[in-house]
């Protein structure tokens, strides 16, 4: 028997008589509570488990790119650089000089609005479509080949045709973003809506759900899980899209901001702009997976 | 007695492409207010899909169901049925699984303060109060089927529809729950219809026994009247004679002259 836990006198009070084959029938347990000391350590134990690795890598990253940088004539600044040339645009993201030539805070929210506008609506319209596509057949034959073909059209495809609909920057990009996430989500809602189990169809039938309530009290609930995993891949889509749109309808906004770097060769803006454009992405992402976590508490249980 | 639920010549035929299969044949059954009655087959016989029909589930190809002669033919609250596995809504706790119901049902002749104080009592008749805020997910199988059950009552119906309500609990949860049922049935006097593929639980519950015969086109092969007094008591029937009679003339049906043939 091992025992690596619990290397405290209990265990060898249990462990002596054992060895001995002496028969005592009850051994007192002494309650034992770790001190309060001991279960912060722990604590920290167990997140530096999770930190440091990662901060291990990314400390011998820098170095290497510090290493490869370093030499003049090099193409890319290296990380020291970066640092130094970009030092105002981190320390103060909240200027305004007009026109396009403001802090990154004002470029990434005004990339953060176009997506949650554009986002919201594909929301909104992906689970309507995917319910209607999940539950009745006639609707998927008819629309399922549509989709199919419809979601492999790259994202920026969409912009010259939106420009021309919409004769402005700012709808076009949101089209884009739109048209970019609803297809996840329309998808995979018609999947959960389709593997809604019989059983609660049936609760429903007896206890003479109408239409809307069937909606809103089983099959939303019933279909979440796969639903949040549409809304995950979407996000995560139309980040990846809104930075390409808005390289090419310019305007305020990060997308922008990476090109205007690039047209004056500011590469070390351009680097910034990457890494905050890498942290926001992870940010939305584990947003909606958090968000899915909540709301989809206890549905995948059985 | 007045026929309460009436099953009138009931065929179900079954197509799927060219293939039709015929499941239920000529099924005449007649079940009076307040009445146990449990239909018992091997598996495959059809058994499941009469109850569906009862409960409006399926449709029937040939005859009807009455409900106090009335022809009843899509699923409602006077059916209530007790689902094999429990089918609770995950995403609700105890209460508002039951509260479901007993809102659709009563949305116009209780007020909000007399239904919660129904959905209570219903969760106390199956001894589940204490669980009210619970998650199916945090209590046991037996715990579910009690929910179930309240879910059930709780619509006040006129036919309670059990399909193999215990078959997938443990024997001791089981005979747990078939006292809890009976204590039921006899302090409610519901109208109550149960599929069953266990012969001890049919002749202890019921009043009346169907024996299926196999399908495809199962017919009723016999009825049986379980003429013993109630309340009846678990340990007691053991040795009476008139229970092991029941028994032995259920078993005889279904282990000689209808012994189940494995589909090849």
């Amino acid at each position: 028997m091992n025992m690596p836990a619990m290397k405290t006198e209990t265990a060898t009070a249990i462990a002596a008589p054992t060895a001995n084959t002496v028969a005592s029938p009850v051994v007192t347990m002494t309650p034992k509570r770790p001190p309060r000391a001991e279960k912060y350590i722990k604590m920290a134990k167990n997140t530096a488990v999770q930190v440091v690795p990662p901060l291990i890598v990314i400390a011998l990253l820098m170095l290497f790119w510090e290493l490869v940088c370093r030499r003049a004539g090099s193409s890319l600044p290296p990380p020291s650089r970066v640092f130094k040339d970009t030092k105002e645009l981190i320390f103060d993201p909240f200027f305004d000089r007009g026109g396009i030539d403001k802090g990154l805070f004002w470029h990434l929210s005004a990339s953060l609005q176009r997506v949650a506008l554009g986002y919201s609506l594909a929301a909104i319209a992906g689970i309507a479509l995917g319910t209607l596509v999940g539950q009745s057949v006639w609707a998927m034959r008819g629309l399922d080949p549509l989709f199919q073909v419809l979601r492999t059209i790259p994202p920026l495809a969409w912009l010259p045709l939106s420009l021309a609909a919409f004769r402005d920057g700012q709808p076009s990009a949101i089209f884009v973003i739109f048209i970019t996430s609803v297809w996840p989500i329309i998808i995979n809602t018609a999947v959960g809506i389709r593997n809604i189990p019989q059983d609660y169809r049936n609760v429903a039938a007896v206890v003479q759900l109408n239409p809307l309530e069937f909606f809103a009290k089983i099959m939303i609930p019933a279909a979440a899980p796969y639903i949040f995993t549409g809304l995950r891949i979407g996000i995560g889509l139309s980040w990846l899209a809104i930075v390409a749109a808005e390289m090419l309808i310019g305007g305020v906004g990060i997308g922008f901001f990476i090109w205007d770097a690039w047209n004056s060769s500011h590469i070390s803006e351009i680097i910034l702009a990457l890494f905050y454009v890498g942290i926001i992405g992870f940010v939305l992402d584990r947003l909606i997976a958090g968000l899915g976590k909540i709301v989809t508490r206890g549905t995948s249980a059985g | 007695m007045q026929a309460y639920l009436k099953l009138d010549h009931i065929d179900k035929t079954f197509t799927r492409g060219n293939a039709t299969t015929e499941v239920l044949k000529e099924i005449n059954l007649t079940i009076n207010k307040g009445e146990y009655v449990s239909i018992i087959g091997h598996s495959g016989c059809g058994k499941s899909t009469l109850l569906n029909i009862v409960a409006g589930l399926t449709n029937c190809t040939n005859g009807c169901v009455l409900l106090e002669n009335r022809e009843v033919n899509s699923p409602g609250p006077d059916r209530a049925v007790v689902f094999q596995n429990h089918s609770l809504l995950p995403w609700l706790t105890v209460y508002e699984n039951v509260r479901l119901g007993v809102d659709k049902v009563f949305a116009r002749s209780k007020t909000r303060a007399e239904r919660d104080a129904w959905v209570m009592h219903n969760l106390n008749l199956v001894q589940m109060a204490h669980a009210k805020d619970k998650r199916p997910s945090e209590i046991s199988g037996g715990m579910k089927q009690r929910v179930g059950i309240a879910r059930a009552l709780a619509m006040e119906p006129k036919v309670l529809l059990l399909d193999e309500p215990f078959g997938a609990l443990d024997a001791l949860t089981r005979a747990h729950l078939q006292d809890s049922v009976m204590a039921l049935h006899q302090k409610l006097g519901n109208t109550i219809l149960m599929i069953t593929h266990d012969v001890d639980e049919a002749v202890l519950l019921s009043d009346r026994i169907v024996m299926m015969t196999n399908g495809p086109s199962a017919r009723i092969g016999e009825v049986l009247e379980v003429p013993l007094a109630r309340p009846r008591k678990r340990l007691e029937l053991a040795t009476n004679p008139g229970y092991l009679k029941c028994r032995q003339r259920v078993l005889e049906f279904l282990y000689e002259r209808h012994r189940f043939v494995e589909a090849a």
